[in-house]
């Protein structure tokens, strides 16, 4: 593994392999019979459901503040009736799905990180192997598809939330009714905004799961590695959201989405 | 520990169960073995003396292949444990217990789905009846029955001891490796874990490596004492001869 803070081109390849065959491991023990369903449902449970209130709060308060920012703009080209177009297209399409995804990085990632680094520093992933079991399949199957199911799912939950809060925007200056504004927001939402945003959520799950399990498996020894593993955890996922969002904003455009 | 007795098939051959030549290993540049020759024969209680850092359990790490040795070979039950395929090692660890320094409990599960750990996982167990009586009877010989729906948080570093040696045991191990399992225990908890590793050998036959600075219970456990000292085994003989041995160093471990 390359050490904090020193970045070797040796280093850089040899945690890039080591990356790969983590992955390789995930993939091949999805496929194991005698997969653990409890353990995944109680993953989702963990990972998503307690993540939940934080995700409807920023969702809401992402629509509603968007809204009442556009608003004396569009107000100026006599465009106010585009409001509720142009929020719920770049919510779906952009905004809610990055902003979703870099909370769940921090609390997803930095928790995986930080609990698969305590359970490698006190042994208990060693125990775990040496009983024979298969910590992978165990500790770091669920966790990283917990984190692919929940991840698109809270995104959907913010998207749905931020209209209700652009709504709540729009209701302060002028009362609006309901069945007007969703009518005109998601006339204008097309296939292809929700598919490629859907897809992207599912690669961000995907992203978090993955680099925190990967640093928290392989976190060193010592305490203080439990800090390291959960900090590069969220630093890590952070990043290859934003990749990510680069790589399948090129792909949607030359699909021509 | 309420345990059948062992049904031995591969063991049979007399001969070490393990059996370690000239293993070294080093991190970077921390050279930790640098030469260990160990046999451990059937139905032996074989107690490891040294200070701490020396390599001890870096050595019966080696042993699981929880890490592997740069020079040397391990063999248990006479197959060369680096070489093994991930099937084979697994099936390999089914057959040795590995007592953790700390316990090693897993700390998001309470102490029955520690001890059910094992048996769902390793021995892929379905049956909730057979599951709940293997546990209540490998609890209540630890001694620990109403510590089933503890955490591990909840638990004494004794009793973390003891539930993480029922965890081992639940499997029905031919080999033991107990790592300082009496270290940082009151004399009175010492001398229970040590009466229960010899149990082990006398009720099922278990032949067993224990790591241990705890004079007291190498002498109620030992069968035979090597002392290990910068990753070399630098004396070997039963617990009298190395009480009486000559040597300053070796002197020291038993005053
Ligand atoms: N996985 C590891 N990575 C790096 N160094 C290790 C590892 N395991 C053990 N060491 C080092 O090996 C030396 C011996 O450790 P250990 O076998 O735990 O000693 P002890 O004899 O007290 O059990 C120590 O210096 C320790 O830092
Ligand atoms: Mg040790």
């Amino acid at each position: 593994m390359a050490q904090e803070g020193t970045l070797s081109i040796k280093g850089i390849f040899e945690e890039a392999g080591n990356q790969v065959l983590f992955m390789f491991r995930f993939f091949r023990n999805i496929f194991r019979f005698n997969f653990e369903w409890n353990e995944l449902i109680r993953q989702c449970y963990m990972i998503g459901y307690k993540s939940f209130p934080l995700v409807a709060i920023t969702g809401f308060i992402v629509g509603f503040v968007m809204t009442l920012q556009a608003e004396p703009t569009m107000k100026e080209f006599g465009a106010e009736s585009y409001i509720p177009r142009m929020v719920a297209v770049s919510l779906i399409r952009e905004i809610c799905p990055v902003i979703i995804a870099l909370i769940c990085a921090g609390k997803m990632a930095s928790g995986i990180g930080a609990e698969l680094g305590s359970m490698k520093v006190t042994e208990q992933v060693e125990a775990m192997e040496v009983s024979g079991a298969n910590p992978i399949q165990y500790l770091v199957v669920t966790r990283i598809l917990a984190c692919i199911f929940m991840v698109p799912l809270l995104t959907i939950l913010a998207e749905g939330l931020g209209m209700a809060g652009s709504y709540s925007a729009v209701n302060i200056s002028g009362h609006v009714s309901p069945t007007l504004f969703f009518n005109k927001a998601f006339s204008s939402v097309a296939f292809g905004d929700l598919l490629p945003s859907f897809i992207k959520t599912v690669f961000f799950g995907y992203a978090i799961g993955f680099v925190g399990c990967y640093k928290g498996y392989n976190s060193d020894r010592g305490t203080e590695s439990v800090g390291v593993a959960a900090n590069s955890a969220v630093v890590n996922a952070s990043l290859w959201i934003i990749v990510i969002d680069g790589i399948a904003v090129q792909i949607t455009n030359a699909l021509g989405y | 520990m309420s345990q059948e007795k062992i049904t031995d098939e591969k063991v049979s051959e007399s001969g070490p169960v393990i059996e370690i030549r000239s293993l070294a290993k080093s991190f970077g540049s921390n050279e930790v073995l640098k030469n260990i020759n160990l046999d451990l024969n059937k139905e032996e209680n074989l107690v490891v003396l040294g200070k701490s850092g020396t390599g001890k359990s870096v050595t019966i790490k080696c042993i699981v292949g929880l890490l592997t040795q740069d020079k040397g070979t391990v063999k248990v039950f006479g197959e060369e444990v680096a070489v093994l395929s991930e099937d084979d090692l697994k099936a390999l660890r089914v057959r040795i217990g590995f007592l953790f320094q700390s316990g090693a409990l897993y700390d998001s599960m309470t102490v029955r789905e520690n001890l059910e750990f094992p048996l769902r996982r390793v021995l892929m167990l379905k049956d909730k009846a057979e599951i709940d009586t293997r546990v209540t009877e490998i609890l209540e010989g630890a001694g620990l029955p109403e510590a089933i729906d503890k955490t591990p948080s909840e638990l004494s570093g004794g009793m973390r001891k003891r539930i993480g040696l029922a965890r081992t045991m639940i499997l029905k191990p031919e080999i033991m490796l107990y790592d300082e399992p009496t270290t940082g225990l009151d004399p009175i908890t010492s001398k229970e874990i040590s009466e229960l590793i010899q149990s082990m050998k006398k009720n099922y036959h278990v032949s067993s490596i224990i790591i241990t600075h705890d004079i007291a219970c190498a002498k109620i456990v030992a069968d035979r004492v090597l002392v290990m000292a910068k990753g070399e085994i630098v004396a070997e003989g039963s617990y009298d001869e190395l009480e009486h041995s000559k040597d300053e160093f070796v002197n020291s471990f038993f005053k």
